[in-house]
C-alpha cells in the first residue's frame, strides 16, 4: 500500500480547504445560524413540543445532516474533477498507486471536512438552543460512517461529471430534496399515512433518524433497520467505485 | 543493447474505433535521448500515454526495466516521469508544495536536501513559496520538469516540451535536458520542430498515421538519407545534357539553366565539376546544399501517405 501517496493527496486535499477558509468552514456555520433563527427561534416558538423535545432543539440533528451530506456530497466530488477539469489529474493516473488509494486520499479527505463542519455546527448550535446527546459514542460515529459513505457518493459524481452543470446537478436536485423530505425540520410520523410509505424510499430519512436516535433516544424508524440501509447505500457506492476502477470510466481511454 | 524500456507490438484502437497505434515495436537504450517526430495526429502522445499509464492499450506490451506497466504498474511507473503538453497545474498551490505532493504521489518520504537541489536546478528555488499562478509561462513549464522529476525517475517523457515557447526558453529547455541526460536519465521527447530533434536527440524515431516508419541513430540518418546535392548555375541554359555527362547522375532543371547532382557511389564533386568543364559548359554559380533531417522527414511522411493512399485505393 502506497501509504505516503494516500498522506499526500489528503494533505493536498485539506490544503485546498484551508485555502478558501471562509467558504468552506465559515459560510456553513452562518447558514445553519440562519436556520436556528428562522426555525428554531421565530416559527419554533409557535410550535408545541415535538416527540417531547423543543422544536429548536428537535431540528439540530436534521439540520446537521443537512449541512454535512451536502458538504460530503460536493467536497468529494469537486474533489476529484477539478483535477480532472485542470487536467492535472494526469499526475494522480501516471504515479504508482491503486484507484483504491486514490479513493481513501480524496474521500478520506472530503469526509474529515464535513466531519469537522458537522462538529462546527453542533457547537453553533448551542449558542442557540439546549442541545444534549444521550448517545455520544454513536452520534460521533453516525456521524462519521455518514461523512464517508456521502464522501463516496460525491466522488462517484465527481468523475461522472463532464462539467460544471453536471456537477452541481446531483447536489442540487437530489440531495437538497431528500435531506429537506427527509424528515430534517419534522418528525416522519406528522405526515399523512401515504407520505409515510413514500418517505420510506427516501434513504436520508434512515440517517436523520438513526442520528436523532442518538441524540434524544427516539426514532421514527427502527434503528437497526436504518443502520441496514446506510450499509446497503455504502456497498452500492463501494460496487460502482469498484466498477468504474476495472473499466477506467471516465479516467483512462 | 542495456534495453531500459521496451515496446512490443503495442496498439491502441479508441471506443470510436479510431486506431491511433498500429502494433508499434521499440526498444529504447539506457541513457540515450529519442526524439519521437511526427505530424499533428501521428500517435506520439498517444504511445506516450500508454507507457505512462493514461490511456489503456488495446494490443502488445511495454515493459520499464523488465516490469510489464499493467502487471507490475506501481514499479514501471515509479521508474517514470512525465511531463504533459499542457501547462496543467493548480493555480493556487506554492511551487514547493506542489513538488513535495508530486514526490509523495509516488510513495517517497520528503527529502528536503534532494526538494532544494532539484529547485535549484531548475531555478525555481527563489520561487519555491509563489503560488504557481503568479508564474510566467516558462516557470510553468520548469514547475512541471519539477514535478516530473521529482521522485527521481530513471526515464523522463517529455511531450513537445518546447510547444509554442519562444527561442531563449527553448534552447534553455535543451540545456535542462541535456544535464539530465549527463545524470543518466534516459529521455523520451516527442516534437515537431525537426530543430530539436537535431538538436539534442541522440536517435531519432519517426511516426506517421500509428506506425513507427523508422528508429536510427541520428548520425546515421543523416548519412544515410541526408545526402549532398551540388548545383552548378551554367552561363548559358542549354536544351538537353550533353552525352558525356550522362555516366554521372545529373538532372537538367530551371529549364536548362542549372545542373543538379546528388552525392553517391565513388565519384566525387571534383570529377563532375571537371566533366562538366570538358564537355564545354561554362559554370556561373556553385551551390551545395545538404539535405536536411526536416527534408528527410518530410519526404518519409509524404512517402508513407502515399504508400497509404495506395493500399487504400487497392
Amino acid at each position: 500500500m502506497n501509504t505516503y501517496a494516500i498522506w499526500a493527496i489528503y494533505r493536498h486535499e485539506m490544503a485546498r480547504a484551508f485555502r478558501t477558509t471562509l467558504q468552506s468552514l465559515i459560510a456553513p456555520v452562518i447558514t445553519t445560524s440562519l436556520y436556528f433563527v428562522v426555525f428554531g427561534g421565530a416559527i419554533g416558538s409557535r410550535i408545541a413540543e415535538v416527540e417531547g423535545v423543543s422544536y429548536a432543539s428537535f431540528i439540530v440533528p436534521g439540520l446537521i445532516m443537512l449541512t454535512v451530506l451536502t458538504q460530503s456530497v460536493t467536497n468529494a466530488a469537486f474533489g476529484i474533477f477539478f483535477p480532472k477539469f485542470i487536467g492535472s489529474i494526469y499526475e494522480y493516473l501516471t504515479a504508482p498507486i491503486s484507484f483504491y488509494e486514490l479513493v481513501i486520499g480524496f474521500v478520506g479527505a472530503a469526509a474529515t471536512k464535513s466531519f469537522l463542519i458537522g462538529l462546527i455546527i453542533l457547537a453553533t448550535a448551542t449558542l442557540f438552543v439546549d442541545v444534549s446527546v444521550a448517545h455520544p459514542a454513536a452520534m460521533v460515529l453516525l456521524l462519521l460512517v455518514t461523512c464517508i459513505v456521502f464522501a463516496l457518493f460525491g466522488f462517484i459524481i465527481g468523475i461522472w461529471s463532464k462539467n460544471f452543470e453536471q456537477l452541481q446537478l446531483v447536489p442540487l436536485l437530489i440531495i437538497t430534496p431528500l435531506v429537506f423530505l427527509g424528515g430534517s425540520f419534522y418528525s416522519v410520523s406528522m405526515l399523512p399515512d401515504t407520505w409515510q410509505t413514500v418517505t420510506l424510499f427516501n434513504p436520508v430519512v434512515y440517517l436523520v433518524s438513526a442520528f436523532r436516535w442518538s441524540f434524544f433516544g427516539a426514532a421514527d424508524v427502527n434503528l437497526a433497520f436504518s443502520l441496514a440501509m446506510i450499509g446497503l447505500f455504502a456497498a452500492v457506492c463501494l460496487a460502482i467505485i469498484g466498477w468504474m476502477f476495472r473499466t477506467g470510466y471516465r479516467l483512462r481511454a | 543493447m542495456d534495453t531500459i524500456l521496451s515496446v512490443e507490438g503495442l496498439g491502441k484502437t479508441y471506443a470510436s474505433g479510431h486506431t491511433a497505434l498500429e502494433s508499434v515495436s521499440l526498444d529504447i537504450k539506457r541513457g540515450e535521448i529519442l526524439a519521437l517526430l511526427g505530424p499533428n495526429g501521428a500517435g506520439k502522445t498517444t504511445l506516450i500515454s500508454v507507457i505512462c499509464g493514461l490511456v489503456t492499450p488495446t494490443a502488445g506490451r511495454v515493459t520499464v526495466d523488465g516490469a510489464d506497466i499493467v502487471q507490475d504498474y506501481r514499479r514501471a511507473r515509479s521508474l517514470i516521469g512525465l511531463v504533459p503538453q499542457e501547462v496543467v497545474l493548480e493555480p493556487f498551490e506554492k511551487v514547493a508544495n506542489d513538488v513535495a505532493f508530486s514526490r509523495g504521489l509516488y510513495g517517497k518520504r520528503t527529502d528536503p536536501a534532494f526538494m532544494e537541489k532539484l529547485l535549484r536546478t531548475l531555478s525555481l528555488w527563489d520561487k519555491r513559496d509563489a503560488p504557481i499562478l503568479t508564474l510566467s509561462g516558462g516557470m510553468k513549464r520548469r514547475v512541471l520538469i519539477a514535478k516530473a522529476l521529482a521522485h527521481e525517475p530513471r526515464i523522463l517523457f517529455l511531450d513537445e516540451p518546447t510547444a509554442g515557447v519562444d527561442v531563449e526558453l527553448r534552447k534553455e529547455m535543451w540545456e535542462t535536458v541535456a544535464e539530465l541526460k549527463r545524470q543518466g536519465v534516459t529521455i523520451i521527447l516527442t516534437t515537431h520542430y525537426i530543430e530539436e530533434a537535431e538538436a539534442i536527440a541522440d536517435r531519432i524515431g519517426i511516426i506517421s498515421g500509428g506506425e513507427l516508419l523508422l528508429v536510427e541513430e541520428k548520425a546515421a540518418l543523416m548519412a544515410r538519407m541526408g545526402r549532398r546535392q551540388l548545383t552548378l548555375t551554367l552561363a548559358e541554359p542549354v536544351a538537353r545534357l550533353p552525352a558525356s555527362l550522362a555516366p554521372y547522375d545529373l538532372a537538367l532543371e530551371d529549364e536548362g539553366r542549372s545542373l543538379v547532382w546528388s552525392e553517391g557511389g565513388d565519384v566525387m564533386a571534383g570529377d563532375v565539376l571537371a566533366a562538366v568543364a570538358k564537355a564545354g559548359l561554362s559554370v556561373r554559380d556553385v551551390a551545395t546544399h545538404q539535405r536536411s533531417l526536416e527534408e528527410i522527414f518530410v519526404a518519409l511522411v509524404a512517402e508513407d501517405g502515399q504508400a497509404r493512399k495506395n493500399r487504400e485505393a487497392a
